[in-house]
């Protein structure tokens, strides 16, 4: 799949298209300032209008907090029948639940939008910001940048909070105490990789915006079990073919002080960072292709 | 009488069509549904092989469960989607004044296109996670074809009933304006209290009966377990459809009183 799109990309890619292109003029470094800068205005827009609607924000809010936070209490009347799911006790399955939960909250405050770009390419609206000296990257992923997601960042950290307290039989080292930010970070990042593969996998595919939640999503749901649980093939595809075992569960097993069912080798718990950044560059490789082969619906 | 039934056929039809043309967009789902489907199944297994017999139903009960509920949630609206909000969209902009000029009755109108959307979704998106789930697990569909008629006579129910309410989160866009606070937690709500997350059999004491007779049971607890047949035969099976049929009525007939409060408030500007 990623290949194909490679492949698209570079047919594309002429001299000729090079020279007309003004963004490839300016220095690198600027053109990353440019887009964090520009990404800053959209996002400030955007709370601005939601917040013209103060009850409808204060809702939302609370109801993206409270979605997450009934995915908890199902798994708390699961444990009001079993003591153990999967050899793992309730503070423990909170511990995965509240990184990923935080994870992909923060990948979805930043980049959570850019699912919408199937609707934007089908309705031709994406002509206007190919046109718009911020990158296209930057635009997607600031549309509509919806604040009430730190609801469910809260309630993800809330939960891990609790669990950390409960654990207090573990020898904390200080290993294993920087280690819960570096995963929730790194975790955010490869989700974040995950949605700007998917939004690439748009200009293929069209309006395939549910693919991609069901990675994102369906992978937090995942990692909120004990990778006890799952079949092997099942955690061979999400370590080594889309790596969001590195979101939580390997670093997460670490912590807890268990084995991993593979495996792998002790540490595999710090490659998540390394991970991330390696995710990245064909997420974003397959991004570059995908504005490339973007041919306008045209009107 | 005949008229009206052909033009709300045909507005169902309509409903059908539409969402047929989304084809990427179908797969997607069937995509994403299955994954769920694998995912939870994992989960269902684990629980239930500490605790088999659990809410009543043994493995393969609780995870045919599961995949027939994975085979529901779009027709029934159950994670958002519907009409909702294209309702909410057009109290806002003014032309819901045309739908109220149309010769019909706005509620049988919309509740016509939602079936049709609906039938869609349950052929689109129902079929092949439920197949693919059949083939991957051991689940426990009937044989009997009376018994996957009456399951389809509950789903139907099921469906009235979740536009019931949903179409009272429309007119709420009378006084609200703006749905989407308000179409979340109704979201919340339907997660949680229609079994999707965990049959609501496996909810504890009082609150479980209590979760059990609320409206949202009627939208896919009670269908699969209609499927499932469970003990208690004839009888058991029409006291089930007859809940459904009791809050199809009382929330339909609450829609009409409400939008009856609603039209009232419209205003139309000439132009």
């Amino acid at each position: 799949m990623a290949e194909r799109v490679v492949e698209g990309g570079s047919g594309v890619a002429s001299p000729a298209g090079r020279a007309v292109d003004p963004g490839l003029l300016v220095p690198r470094r600027s053109r990353v300032l440019e887009g964090l800068r520009g990404y800053g205005l959209i996002a400030a827009m955007w709370i601005r209008s939601t917040m013209t609607y103060r009850t409808s924000f204060f809702l939302s809010t609370f109801g993206n907090a409270a979605i997450t936070l009934l995915d908890f209490v199902a798994i708390m009347i699961m444990f009001s029948h079993v003591d153990e799911l999967g050899g793992f006790s309730l503070p423990e399955i909170a511990l995965l639940y509240g990184s990923c939960s935080a994870s992909l909250g923060l990948a979805d405050l930043l980049l959570g939008n850019t699912d919408r770009i199937g609707s934007r390419i089908r309705d031709g609206s994406l002509d206007t910001m190919l046109v718009r000296p911020v990158p296209v990257l930057a635009q997607v992923a600031a549309d509509r940048f919806a604040l009430r997601r730190l609801g469910r960042i809260a309630q993800g950290i809330a939960v891990l909070g609790w669990a950390v307290s409960e654990l207090d039989q573990l020898h904390w080292t200080v290993g294993k105490v920087l280690m819960v930010p570096v995963m929730i970070t790194a975790g955010a990042a490869i989700f974040g990789a995950v949605m700007v593969a998917g939004a690439a996998f748009q200009f293929l595919a069209g309006d395939a915006a549910e693919v991609q939640n069901s990675f994102t999503y369906g992978g937090c749901t995942m990692l909120q079990y004990p990778p006890t649980v799952f079949a092997k093939d099942l955690l061979r595809g999400v370590t080594f073919i889309v790596p969001l075992a590195f979101v939580n569960w390997l670093p997460a097993l670490y912590v807890l002080g268990r084995p991993d069912p593979l495996g792998l080798p002790g540490w595999v718990a710090y490659a998540s960072p390394l991970v991330a950044f390696v995710v990245f560059l064909p997420a974003s490789l397959a991004w570059r292709a995908g504005v490339r082969s973007y041919r306008s619906t045209g009107s | 009488m005949a008229g009206r039934a052909g033009l709300y056929g045909a507005v169902a039809a309509g409903g059908f069509r539409r969402y047929a043309t989304y084809g990427t967009a179908t797969a997607a789902g069937v995509f994403t549904n299955t994954v769920f489907g694998f995912i939870l199944a994992y989960t269902y297994i684990a629980l239930w092989d500490e605790r088999p017999g659990l809410g009543g139903y043994d493995q393969s009960e609780a995870l045919t469960f599961m995949w027939v509920s994975q085979a529901l949630l779009a027709a029934g609206a159950l994670i958002g989607g519907g009409f909702q909000e294209e309702f909410q969209e057009r109290v806002r902009t003014g032309d819901i004044a045309v739908d109220l000029y149309r010769p019909a009755d706005l509620q049988a109108w919309w509740l016509a296109g939602d079936l049709g959307r609906a039938g869609f979704q349950l052929l689109g998106r129902g079929v092949v996670p439920l197949v693919i789930g059949g083939l991957a697990f051991q689940l426990a569909l009937p044989t009997a074809p009376l018994r996957w008629l009456l399951f389809l006579v509950s789903v139907f129910l099921g469906l009235v009933v979740s536009f019931a309410l949903r179409y009272l989160l429309g007119l709420a866009a009378f006084w609200l304006m703006d749905g989407a606070g308000i179409n979340m937690m109704a979201t919340v709500v339907s997660i949680f209290f229609s079994g999707m997350l965990l049959p609501l059999t496996v909810f504890p004491g009082g609150f479980g009966e209590f979760v059990r007779v609320l409206p949202w049971a009627a939208m896919l607890q009670v269908p699969v377990d209609v499927l499932l047949g469970g003990g208690g035969g004839a009888g058991r099976t029409a006291g089930a459809l007859g809940f459904q049929a009791a809050w199809a009525v009382v929330l339909l007939g609450l829609g009409r009183l409400v939008q009856a409060a609603a039209t009232r408030k419209v205003v139309v500007q000439g132009g």
